[in-house]
């Protein structure tokens, strides 16, 4: 492999403290290195801002869902799908990009890893396929627990060694990474035409509430020690109201310890919490809750977060959260689509279009903004667009010049047609504060990669680690002013490095990597009552035979395995 | 107003897709720039030039432009699409998404067009004088913003599922439809002077639709309310009024339902 030096550059490392010192990263054999000889390929990154390849630690890019939102919105590819020059193949969807299109769109925005956030674990198979197909940058997806019969049989009698054995397995069959609980209880309520709007509505027929299956996985997440730790998606998403739930939630995380040997922190990650930081009682009164939600997040350290920042596109809303994506088809009349997944999880889709005159709409962009600015520690909050349900990914650059420039995020807050009414609902036009880049990294490279357990090898520029490196078109001493050109500035990055190979150049696509799949092989105690309950529960209620039920190496040939020993716990 | 003039000299081994060949993309370009403004062919880029002989030039603005096309245009897609002013003639049949997304000017087709033409209509005045295809004056597949406005006139027959989610503007068909003649409408008016096979009106929330003569089935979710003497598209004749889609959500105003209405010509 070639060998490069990068001089000059700004560097901002989190891991290193790095705060835009010029310094020279040198590559080889797809880490970063002390030093290459002579020979190196020099790039000169002068004026230039250099950061590791970013992480994505919640979307929705891969899998059954996606791509039913592919099929039943083909209005969102129409236009812009004529293949262009170079080395890449057609580039359909803006919401709900193909899977190429994903892969080349986060690499140009400087990405080298994505979490595929919720995986339905019988529809494995689907999901590596199109993790398979997604060029360049490496992905892991995280099979959904929070509405499983097994997991609600076991924690109902507080079962955490089985809950724990029966994850293993999961991970096992369907190549996953870790624990995703979408609103616990709830999915599996909505099979009922209920749902579970507090921590402590009972689940019909399973007798046990959301406050249990919460804790319930938190328990058995750190009794294996997976790399990533449970990861929520909470109960009464996008109600008014709901930040009282919200900090319920995480309440349970209170006084459990992180066990594991990745450096991870948290126990709990609380995913798109914009959606979860509301107050009122009903949209006329509604206001933002993300105060008193940051308040509790910043003095609890075993949590972590993501923002989940609206966009104010018009966007396709796709989630595990059955139930809330029926509420959403009665408020907007759009196509709604809904489906089952026997005992495992649920699914609904419904495009979305966050227009900015609407009062609401340009509330909740205000919430998911406040979210970031009132995180005290950038390592313990991550930028998200929950993608594509927020808004696109491809709008990141955007989302990252509201949160840096103050004059940008002012505008666009005094240019709404309900500006008074956004004011008064939110705290957004009372903060100063601007992200610096150095957080940015932290927020975007260094905090995800600690979060998913990736700290050794990512988020980083210290030797040793994975040469994933992003250049961006963006001087820290002449940082620019307008909107549109930080806008510009990081939506191409200058180079991109995915394992020490320039994959990207000028904002063009021109090398698609080797990607890497990467899933957790937790081993643990052999459990004979849990393999006793698989086979029941494939005999009885399964569509498929269990032999057919395990993603095949094949799904998975670049894969990278995070072996976990869980025997002696 | 100036005028170019387009002649087909070589036919497409595939389809051309003739997403440049409107008043906009011509506008204040000579006939040698219009020659090689780009149109794909399944994933090859080739030019207008390729295929087009072109004489005369455009205006400065898209109004001041007006195109004539001759010659065989079956296998030519998106002729006027997305147009905003002037005029456009195709003396020929032509092929699918012929002066869709329209939003001004006057595109006239002399000859039939093929399915999914004028879909999501926003303005201008597109006549056709032959029969249309399917899905004539409807949304994008997918999509559920249909025709909101213009005037969309066919002097022959047009298929099934025309002026599906239209929202707005008007639509005159002289000749027959197929099924599903304004499925989920919601505003706009369509005249329809020849008969309807089924399901007409089919989850319609607004919107007027006119019928001249005869609906093979009727839809259940119809409810005659009266009679009214009216003059439609210069025809004075009394309408049977139909409430409908009574299966369907009607938003309120005022307190009152609102529903939509299909007339019967009596």
């Amino acid at each position: 492999m070639s060998e490069y030096i990068i001089k000059n550059g700004h560097v901002f490392d989190p891991t290193q403290g790095i705060k835009g010192d010029k310094k020279d990263i040198a590559v080889k054999d797809g880490k970063i290195v002390d030093k290459v000889g002579s020979s190196a390929k020099v790039i000169d990154a002068a004026g230039k801002t250099v950061m590791a390849g970013a992480l994505e630690v919640h979307a929705h890019v891969a899998g059954p869902k996606v791509n039913a939102g592919r099929w039943y919105r083909p209005e969102d590819k129409h236009f812009d799908s004529h293949k262009k020059p170079g080395i890449t193949r057609i580039e359909g969807g803006k919401s709900i990009p193909t899977v190429f299109k994903t892969g080349y769109e986060y690499a140009r925005l400087g990405f080298t890893f994505a979490m595929e956030a919720a995986m339905p674990p019988l529809y494995a198979r689907h999901v590596h396929e199109e993790i398979h197909d997604t060029p360049i940058i490496d992905e892991a997806a995280l099979p959904v627990f929070g509405n499983n019969w097994f997991i609600l049989e076991y924690l109902k009698n507080h079962e955490v060694e089985n809950t724990a054995a029966y994850i293993a397995w999961i991970l096992r069959q369907t190549k996953g990474y870790g624990v995703k609980c979408v609103n616990p209880g709830g999915t599996e309520a909505w099979a009922w035409g209920l749902n579970c709007l507090t921590i402590h509505d009972p689940v019909p027929y399973f007798e046990i509430t959301p406050a249990e299956i919460i804790k319930g996985l938190i328990e058995a997440n750190e009794y294996l020690g997976l790399p990533h730790s449970m990861h929520l998606h909470q109960n009464d998403l996008g109600n008014p109201g709901n930040y009282k739930t919200t900090i319920d939630s995480l309440k349970l995380a209170e006084g459990i310890k992180a066990t594991n040997n990745f450096g991870r922190e948290q126990v709990l990650h609380s995913t798109h919490l914009q959606f979860h930081a509301y107050k009122g009682t009903n949209w006329g009164d509604f206001e933002s809750g993300a105060k008193e939600v940051m308040d509790y997040v910043n003095k609890q350290k075993n949590l972590t977060i993501d923002t989940g920042n609206v966009t104010l596109d018009e966007t396709t809303t796709m989630t595990a959260d059955g139930p809330f994506e029926h509420h959403l088809h009665g408020l907007n009349h759009l196509k709604w689509f809904n489906v089952d997944v026997e005992l495992e999880t649920a699914a609904g889709i419904v495009p979305f279009i966050y227009d900015p005159n609407n009062a609401v709409f340009a509330s909740q962009w205000a919430v998911g903004l406040e979210i970031a600015l009132y995180a005290k520690d950038p390592m313990r909050c991550f930028i998200t667009t929950d993608h594509p349900n927020a808004g696109p990914f491809t709008r990141y650059p955007r989302v990252y010049s509201w949160l840096m420039s103050k004059k940008v995020r002012d505008e666009r807050l005094n240019s709404f047609k309900k500006a008074d009414k956004v004011i008064s609902a939110t705290n957004l036009a009372n903060m100063d504060r601007e992200i610096s880049l150095y957080e940015l990294a932290a927020m975007t490279r260094a905090g995800p990669a600690k979060c998913l357990g990736l700290s050794k090898d990512y988020g980083g520029l210290k030797p040793g680690m994975n040469a994933d490196i992003a250049i961006y078109n963006i001087n820290p001493d002449k940082f620019p002013s307008s909107g549109p050109e930080i806008e510009k500035a990081f939506a191409n990055v200058a180079y991109l490095f995915k394992s020490g190979k320039i994959c990207v150049e000028g904002g063009k696509v021109v090398d698609m990597g080797h990607k890497e799949t990467f899933w957790v092989d937790a081993k643990v105690k052999e459990n004979k009552q849990v393999m006793h309950d698989v086979r029941e529960k494939f005999l009885r209620y399964y569509s498929v035979n269990e032999a057919n039920y395990p993603v095949p190496e094949s799904y998975a040939p670049h894969q990278h395995i995070i072996s976990v020993d869980a025997t002696k716990a | 107003m100036n005028t170019v003039t387009l002649t087909v000299k070589k036919q497409p081994e595939l389809y051309l897709e003739c997403e440049n060949v409107n008043t906009d993309a011509f506008a204040g370009k000579k006939a040698a720039d219009i020659a090689k403004l780009g149109a794909y062919q399944g994933k090859e880029i080739l030019t207008l030039g390729d295929f087009f002989t072109i004489t005369g030039e455009a205006g400065a603005t898209a109004a001041d432009t007006k195109i004539i096309v001759n010659g065989d245009c079956t296998k030519m897609k998106y002729l006027g699409a997305k147009m905003t002013g002037g005029e456009m003639i195709v003396n020929y049949a032509c092929d699918m998404y012929t002066g869709s997304w329209m939003k001004g000017g006057k595109l006239t087709v002399n000859g039939d067009v093929h399915s999914f033409c004028g879909l999501a209509l926003a303005g201008g005045e597109f006549t056709i004088n032959g029969n249309a295809g399917n899905y004539l004056g409807a949304a994008y597949r997918g999509d559920w913003r249909g025709m909101s406005g213009g005037v969309l006139r066919v002097k022959g027959n047009a298929g099934s599922d025309v002026a599906s989610f239209m929202i707005g503007g008007e639509m005159i068909i002289e000749g027959d439809v197929d099924i599903h003649l304004g499925t989920h409408m919601e505003g706009g008016k369509i005249i329809l002077k020849g008969n309807a096979n089924r399901r007409v009106g089919g989850q319609l929330v607004k919107g007027e639709i006119y019928v001249f003569g005869k609906i093979n089935v009727m839809m259940p979710g119809y409810k005659p309310v009266g009679e009214k003497e009216m003059e439609v598209d210069g025809t004075k004749a009394t309408f049977v009024d139909y409430l409908g889609d009574l299966g369907e959500r009607h938003p309120k105003r005022k307190g009152e339902t609102v529903y939509g209405h299909l007339y019967m010509k009596k």
